[in-house]
């Protein structure tokens, strides 16, 4: 018995210990580092809360990150409402083969690199892009139309980087929904707006949820979409961070701004949780 | 008396296959209805049909004698108990009641009234702040009949509510269900592959087979005279002789059995051509141990016992008849008479010859086998 108690506990070890290390050198390590440099200042000297009180004083800052957390949060809500009729089609509508078959093409584009699909963005919107040369051609517009650089597009290429991330937890869920509690709710006399609204989006609550955590994430820390597509004056709270570590060189305040991000984006899933009166518990599983 | 529900010539074809082959029938208003038949008979696309979750390829409905082809399921007066019985879980039992009144825009004075009143007819008061999962399989059943119910439809139909219950449950249910049903007096249409369901519950049977109806009646006449071979098998027990018809010089018609015996018949058959073969059909109740000898309208023969089924009131005999290897069953009266009879004794039966029908042989699949 004692034996058996070993030999699990150095299996235990065998298989803990490098997710443990993983986790401490790369994750809590750095963070430690960076929450040290968060409260101190580059001229040295002891702790300070100046760098945090900066993000506050300047309204640029605060602003910067008020937009990013409402555009993301819009985000979440686009990607949500093109995800839940995609997965019902998928999951309730076509055959099991081709259900297969579409799970591959959503998938696909994820094997290609997030820089490489915004360029293909650019390639197509750009002032000499794909689209503006056929409406052209087609006597719609006169002269080009630049279609990059606005929040528009931002929000537009946001919405499909991050669509993989709802569609498969949501397609999880919508698996276990029996059909005929879709077909009793049509027999009892609900409309299909009242279906979708008393049936399937609270069978789909968790899903929904856990799908818009992750794409609320993304998008919060996403740096090359925003960057690339969005321009000058649409500034995100990534490149914020970016430029004051790379361009000022002022760790000390990036560091700052990162856990701000950190605590302002978990705030704001704790609030929306609550909202939903969903449970994180629940949600992971 | 009003007709509830008129079935017209209902035809629905999946590709090449018929599943529900120009089917009609007339509902009473207030009748209980079954529709029995094995698994893929297309009881089940019938009862859709009639739901409006399947389009009709040909034929027309009618409830309480307005044509509904083109309703919506959600517009039409009828209500369905699914299999699964499909309570909302997310939804305690009163959110579930009042569902469908709900989507009718009713308010909420009115619906919790109603949805009281419902709880009480179907005997389960106070029920209403239940979660779906705390109810058992009996009081599932219930409540997915009281939002139906509570909804008032024309008809209601059900399919095969009691499949997934235990047999003691399914037993205690088919009482209650037929007791609720008089006492609510909506229209049921029910359906099952389970003959003893339908025949307890209904008022009226239809036995159904390959997409048709073979025979609308009361179980009692289903029983007493089937109207077909399939009828006769699926409906209650029977047994089924192989014979060969003949007339003797008499011009009275005689089936002659593989042992040579030759068993006289009267009553319903078919009328015979030279070497056709024919079931006999005799049901295990018809069968007498020991007739009285000098009766004149009995056929008898000699068997052997292979085993005693012993089954409290519903007890049999499996019997050998000499010179052959069939199987015969017979019921055995637990009256303490036959007491006495062991396995291998030789045995003398014999039925009524007014209690045999005599059918073309066909075989049915009437249960799946694994």
């Amino acid at each position: 018995m004692t034996k058996n108690r070993k030999h699990v506990s150095w299996g235990f070890l065998f298989f803990f210990l490098p997710v443990m290390l993983w986790l401490f050198l790369l994750i809590v390590l750095p963070h430690l580092e960076l929450l040290r440099l968060s409260f101190t200042n580059t001229r040295g000297g002891g702790l300070t809360l100046s760098n945090y009180m900066a993000f506050f004083r300047e309204p640029i800052y605060w602003l910067t990150f008020v937009r990013t957390a409402l555009y993301s949060i819009l985000v979440t809500f686009l990607v949500m409402a093109i995800a839940l009729p995609v997965a019902f089609y998928i999951t309730k509508i076509v055959r099991v083969r081709s259900a297969g078959f579409l799970m591959v093409l959503i998938l696909v584009p994820f094997w290609v690199s997030e820089l490489i699909r915004v360029y293909g963005w650019i390639i197509l919107l750009r002032e000499s892009g794909v689209l503006n040369q056929f409406l052209q051609s087609i006597g719609l517009f006169s002269e080009p139309v630049e279609m990059l650089y606005n929040d528009i597009t931002m929000v537009m290429g946001l919405v499909y980087t991050s669509m993989l991330f709802m569609v498969v937890p949501i397609i999880g869920v919508m698996e276990d929904l029996d059909d005929a509690l879709i077909e009793a709710a049509y027999d009892l006399g609900a409309s299909k707006i009242s279906i979708w609204r008393t049936i399937i989006v609270p069978h789909c609550a968790s899903g929904m949820v856990s799908g818009g955590i992750i794409v609320f994430m993304l998008v919060l820390g996403s740096y090359l979409t925003p960057n690339l597509m969005g321009g000058k004056n649409s500034l995100w709270f990534t490149e914020q961070i970016y430029n004051q570590i790379i361009l000022y060189f002022n760790w000390n305040q990036g560091a700052a701004f990162g856990f701000l991000l950190l605590l302002l984006s978990s705030l704001i899933i704790w609030v929306a949780l609550k909202l939903t009166r969903q449970n994180l518990k629940e949600v992971v599983k | 008396m009003r007709i509830a529900l008129s079935v017209q010539g209902l035809t629905k074809r999946f590709g090449s296959f018929t599943a529900v082959d120009e089917v009609s029938f007339d509902v009473e208003d207030g009748k209980f209805f079954s529709i029995l038949g094995p698994s893929g008979c297309g009881k089940t696309t019938l009862l859709r049909m009639i739901a409006g979750f399947y389009r009709p390829d040909a034929g027309t409905l009618l409830f309480d004698g307005q044509q509904m082809d083109n309703v919506a399921p959600n517009k039409r007066p009828v209500n369905m108990v699914f299999q699964n019985l499909a309570l909302f879980p997310m939804m305690n039992v009163h959110e579930n009641i009042a569902f469908g009144l709900r989507r009718r825009g009713e308010k909420g004075a009115t619906v919790d009234r109603k949805v009281q009143e419902v709880l009480e007819r179907v005997g389960l008061p106070g029920s209403g702040k239940k979660q779906v999962n705390q109810l058992s399989g009996g009081q599932k059943q219930r409540i997915a009949i009281a939002r139906c119910l509570v909804l008032d439809p024309t008809v209601l139909l059900l399919d095969e509510p009691l499949g997934a219950l235990d047999a003691k449950l399914r037993e205690h249910m088919k009482v209650e269900l037929k007791t609720l049903q008089s006492q609510v007096g909506t229209t049921f249409v029910y359906i099952t592959h389970d003959q003893s369901e339908a025949m307890v519950m209904s008022d009226t049977v239809a036995v159904m087979n390959n997409g048709k109806f073979e025979q609308i009646g009361t179980p009692q006449e289903l029983y007493h005279n089937p109207k077909s071979s399939f009828v006769a098998q699926f409906v209650g027990s029977n047994n089924k002789i192989r014979v060969t018809l003949r007339r003797d010089a008499h011009g009275e018609m005689l089936a002659r059995y593989t042992n040579g015996l030759d068993f006289r018949l009267i009553g319903a058959f078919e009328s015979p051509k030279k070497d056709d073969e024919y079931d006999l059909f005799v049901r295990p109740e018809s069968m007498v141990i020991n007739p009285p000898e000098d009766h004149d309208n009995f056929n008898t023969m000699m068997v052997t016992v292979t085993s005693i089924l012993f089954d409290g009131g519903n007890s049999r005999l499996l019997v050998q008849p000499d010179d052959t290897n069939d199987e015969i069953v017979v019921a055995l009266p637990q009256t303490r008479q036959f007491d006495h009879i062991q396995a291998k004794d030789r045995i003398r039966i014999g039925w009524d010859t007014a209690k045999a029908i005599c059918y073309k042989r066909r075989d049915w699949k009437i249960y799946d086998e694994e």
